[in-house]
């Protein structure tokens, strides 16, 4: 009742909303642009854009150092975001979060600083079959080193994760489950507080991959209960070069460095050198500090939102999109479980993902096409590609209609 | 700038859905894998060479149809022919897909003109020379698989 009442107060508008976005509103190839790309990165709102300006105009400094008004203004902006971005997703303390380049790079700091202090000859590692490859490479090169098995729990033909043989697969020789939250290539969102308390019972930490997930749910890390989570700041809204990993301290803080150098450090000598605290123990070097104000102001934006209007949003698009495309003969949708984020990944009977791309581009709309980098989704499905249409929350049924028009004309040239 | 028909001309289309010389061969003297990492366009040529001249080829694989289309049309062109004549098609294929607005070889280039549109459309034009590459590594017995990224 009452979120019937705080709805009709604020309803979404998602024109207005789009006049926040001032890339989208230009012509491609003599087309207004329809952008569709949203899982390679997302637009960025003028006040993210505004915020990355005024910091380089009015603040720009080094972080933890000086002790000059500037150092200081640019350290509580770089220190305010990694607060906001603690508070996004609920975890417990600021120290729990580290700002990396990008999701992968977030992996990697798992896989190198957990990864080889924990896991050892014949212990397994278990990934999914629809991983990004940023989740399967970083640990076939922990294997590789260790020698460590890489476990894959198959998906099904719906493109959901076979939670029984999952629940096979966990063992007492289970050091670590790294799974995705949503598939980048499929949509489909994960049973992630399952997969953490089933791995948990076994004696198992769970890295999340949520660089789909952030941009289009609420994300509780107390909810979740899972050991690392991590994601990109592109995808949310935010700039290119700043990404976030989140881990819970008491892992955090028995790990070793991952890059070391300054702002890492306590103290130096060539004899003896102490590492900083949490989270500065994983902060090697200068940071992208325009990026994480950056980042910060997306949340900002995000927050004012809220994701109650985003996902009620986003799924009404989706539900509009696969009943568009799945009434067009020749079209088939790869990904059709039952709980997706705003992810359409399709393939044409009679044209290769990439024609689609190029006749879609003609038009103004940008979708992504190839294999997404998830090759082993591809081969599970027996395809060499896909065309993607994945949507964020400034997206409009206008956009689909355009996108059925496109592949009515994709149609056409390949008749 | 080329539009789309430009691109997708009937010619072309023909190819990608009857591809000419999409087979294996028997005997086979020179053989290599073309591999696109990026999109995942893959093809497999064979070619049976015999006193210098390229007596029958076949490809295998997957891709869109400008790379399908492009290689059933190379193998065409370069079937009968010497290897003097094959690299020499190369080169003018070469030019035409990666030189816009230079003058074409019409002579040797044939119907493979039709691909000329491509030139204008910088993310396909690895597409269009993927079989044209693994063409070349085979003649030059590099046994490494090719890769246009």
């Amino acid at each position: 009742m009452t979120t019937g009442d705080r709805s009709a107060a604020s309803a979404f508008d998602v024109n207005k909303v789009r006049g926040d976005f001032p890339i989208l509103n230009q012509m491609v190839n003599g087309n207004p642009l329809v952008y569709l790309d949203n899982g390679a990165t997302s637009q960025k709102p003028q006040s993210v854009i505004d915020a990355i300006v005024v910091y380089y105009t009015t603040t720009n400094s080094n972080v933890h150092r000086g002790v000059h008004t500037l150092s200081q203004q640019a350290t509580d902006g770089y220190e305010g975001a990694r607060a906001k971005i603690r508070e996004f997703i609920n975890a417990s303390d600021d120290k729990e979060i580290i700002f990396t380049r990008n999701t992968t790079e977030g992996i990697n700091l798992v896989a190198h600083s957990y990864g080889r202090q924990n896991i050892g000859a014949g212990d397994d590692i278990i990934v999914s079959n629809m991983e990004h490859h940023s989740n399967i490479v970083p640990w076939q090169m922990l294997c590789e080193e260790t020698g460590a098995n890489l476990l894959v729990v198959p998906i099904d033909d719906t493109g959901e994760l076979m939670m029984e043989e999952y629940k096979k697969m966990l063992s007492p020789r289970t050091k670590l489950v790294s799974i995705t939250h949503v598939s980048n290539a499929l949509g489909t969102i994960l049973p992630a507080k399952e997969i953490v308390k089933l791995a948990h019972a076994q004696g198992a930490p769970v890295l999340l991959d949520g660089a789909q997930a952030v941009p289009h749910m609420p994300v509780d890390m107390q909810e979740l209960d899972c050991d690392f989570y991590v994601f990109s700041g592109h995808k949310l809204f935010g700039p290119t070069g700043i990404g976030i990993l989140y881990g819970k301290a008491e892992y955090l803080e028995t790990m070793p460095p991952f890059l070391g150098g300054g702002e890492m450090i306590k103290s130096v000598t060539f004899e003896k050198t102490i590492y900083a605290d949490l989270p500065y123990k994983f902060e090697g070097g200068t940071p992208d500090i325009a990026g994480a104000v950056g980042l910060g102001a997306a949340i900002d934006y995000v927050n004012n939102l809220g994701f109650d209007q985003i996902t009620a949003h986003e799924d009404e698009l989706l539900r509009y999109g696969t009943d568009a495309l799945s009434a067009i003969s020749g079209v088939k949708i790869i990904g059709t479980a039952p709980h997706k984020a705003g992810i359409l990944s399709f393939v044409m009977e009679k044209a290769h993902p990439h024609d689609i791309g190029t006749i879609l581009d003609e038009q103004g709309i940008a979708v992504r096409t190839g294999h997404h980098c998830a090759q082993p989704v591809m081969q599970r499905f027996q395809i060499p590609a896909t065309a993607r249409a994945s949507m964020a929350f400034y997206n409009t049924k206008e956009d689909i209609d355009a996108l059925v028009k496109g592949i009515d004309r994709v149609l056409e040239v390949f008749s | 700038m080329a539009g789309l028909s430009d691109l997708y001309q009937e010619i072309l289309l023909e190819h990608n859905s009857k591809p000419h010389n999409f087979k294996t061969l028997e005997e086979v003297s020179h053989t290599s894998e073309g591999y696109n990492p990026l999109c995942g366009d893959q093809i497999s040529l064979f070619l049976k060479v015999v006193d210098g001249v390229i007596d029958d080829v076949g490809f295998q694989g997957t891709g869109c149809a400008i790379s399908r289309a492009s290689a059933s049309m190379m193998t065409q062109s370069i079937k009968g022919q010497t290897l003097e004549k094959a690299e020499e098609i190369f080169e003018a294929f070469h030019y035409m897909i990666t030189e816009p607005g230079g003058e074409l070889d019409l002579d040797t280039l044939g119907d493979l003109e039709t691909l000329s549109g491509v030139n204008e459309y910088p993310t396909r034009i690895k597409c269009a020379i993927l079989a044209w590459h693994t063409m070349k590594a085979a003649l030059s017995d590099d046994s490494t698989a090719v890769s246009t990224e």
